[in-house]
């Protein structure tokens, strides 16, 4: 078999499912389908979230990097560090976030899991994203723009190389866990 | 020092029917979800632009594709049924089946934090979650991407776009949830 599979193929597509299905119920399984875990992230009461993103960061980008390495990868596929947008649009994102209490994903999943809200903030999402496309000529022209690195990777614009950060990442990650581990699971109970 | 183990996430063999599994086996498979999608389709997870598509097809209602297309915005990312659709509808298969066999389903209108410290009114509880939900994916289409595509698929790259957003959107979350859960408040 030829991989990489084109994502408009059958086989691209029964991936789809696949790789759907399995995320869904990681989201689940991982609680962060659940309102109050995410607020509660933001509140700096439940430290769910934060194990779920290091570890998926760490494990994912080792590996993303080894296969890199070994050839197996067509190449990165970075997104533009438009810095005025980037700035902008995260902390729109983060306002949204804390008020819908779901990012896209978790919020999709969480309609499936009986979540009334999660579905009226799906509404949502689509009204947000009619509003953004309406104003994307302009945003393109003011904004989009101001500060655009390009499509840059850490290593790209500091002197410290790939396997570099993965080590002073992991150090920080383990410590961070370790650190949770400390403050322990009854601090998070309410 | 903890009285209650029920309120760790089940550390015995986790199937199907555990209501949750720990937060590390969850962030190991997610990671190895990243692989796969990169090896197998060279297509990193993301949500957001999928979601914005949909924006497209509510539009086309309303004026028609072909006026909806000549956004500039759709004309780049055209709306249209296919890999980034079906991931988005079996991602939410995936949290209904798994919150059916774990037992962890309920309807819920008004969740615990938000009732707390803002009142039981379904009506407050949905023009929240309403106008959350613009400003996510607003947000994250200006900033190209979301908790996905910028949060796990950039960040794992060593993305700069990734990192800056993972930041951002962290110091923002954590300043509106002051504002919206003040403590020891009079709840409404």
């Amino acid at each position: 078999m030829n991989l990489p599979f084109s994502t408009s193929s059958p086989a691209g597509l029964i991936a789809a499912a696949v790789f759907g299905l399995l995320f869904g119920v990681l989201l689940n399984k991982g609680r962060v389908t659940d309102y109050n875990v995410i607020v509660n992230l933001f509140r700096l009461r439940d430290w769910t979230v934060v194990r779920v993103m290091l570890t998926a960061i760490v494990v994912g980008g080792l590996g993303v990097l080894a296969m890199m390495s070994f050839g197996l990868l067509g190449g990165w596929h970075i997104k533009d560090a438009n810095l005025l947008a980037l700035a902008l649009g995260g902390g729109i994102f983060g306002v949204g976030m804390a008020l819908y209490g779901y990012c896209p994903g978790t919020g999709v999943a969480a309609i499936a899991t009986g979540s009334l809200h999660a579905l009226v903030g799906f509404f949502g999402m689509i009204a947000g994203g009619i509003v953004y496309a309406f104003s994307y000529p302009w945003l393109k022209e003011h904004v989009i723009g101001v500060g655009a690195l390009g499509k840059v990777r850490l290593s790209e614009v500091t002197p410290i190389p790939d396997v570099v950060w993965w080590i002073i990442l992991s150090v920080v990650v383990v410590i961070v866990f370790r650190l949770l581990g400390k403050i322990g699971r009854h601090a998070e109970a309410s | 020092m903890n009285p209650k183990p029920s309120s760790s996430p089940s550390t015995n063999r986790p199937s199907l029917r555990s209501a949750s599994w720990s937060p590390y086996l969850v962030g190991a498979g997610i990671g190895i979800l990243s692989w796969l999608a990169f090896l197998v389709v060279d297509k990193p997870l993301g949500m957001s632009t999928e979601i914005s598509k949909f924006s497209g097809w509510v539009t086309s209602l309303f004026i028609g594709f072909e006026k909806m297309v000549e956004n500039p915005y759709w004309a780049s990312k055209t709306p249209a049924f296919g890999y980034s659709t079906v991931f988005l509808i079996f991602t939410v298969i995936g949290a209904g089946l798994s919150a059916r066999l774990g037992g962890t389903f309920r309807w819920e209108t008004v969740p615990a934090t938000w009732q707390k410290y803002q009142g039981s009114s379904p009506a407050k509880r949905m023009a929240g979650a309403f106008l959350g939900g613009m400003a996510v994916l607003f947000g994250a289409r200006l900033a190209g991407g979301c908790t996905s595509g910028h949060g796990i698929s950039g960040t794992l790259q060593l993305a700069v776009s990734g990192w800056i957003f993972f930041a951002v959107l962290f110091a923002s979350g954590i300043a509106t949830a002051k504002l919206l859960f003040r403590s020891q408040q009079n709840p409404a």
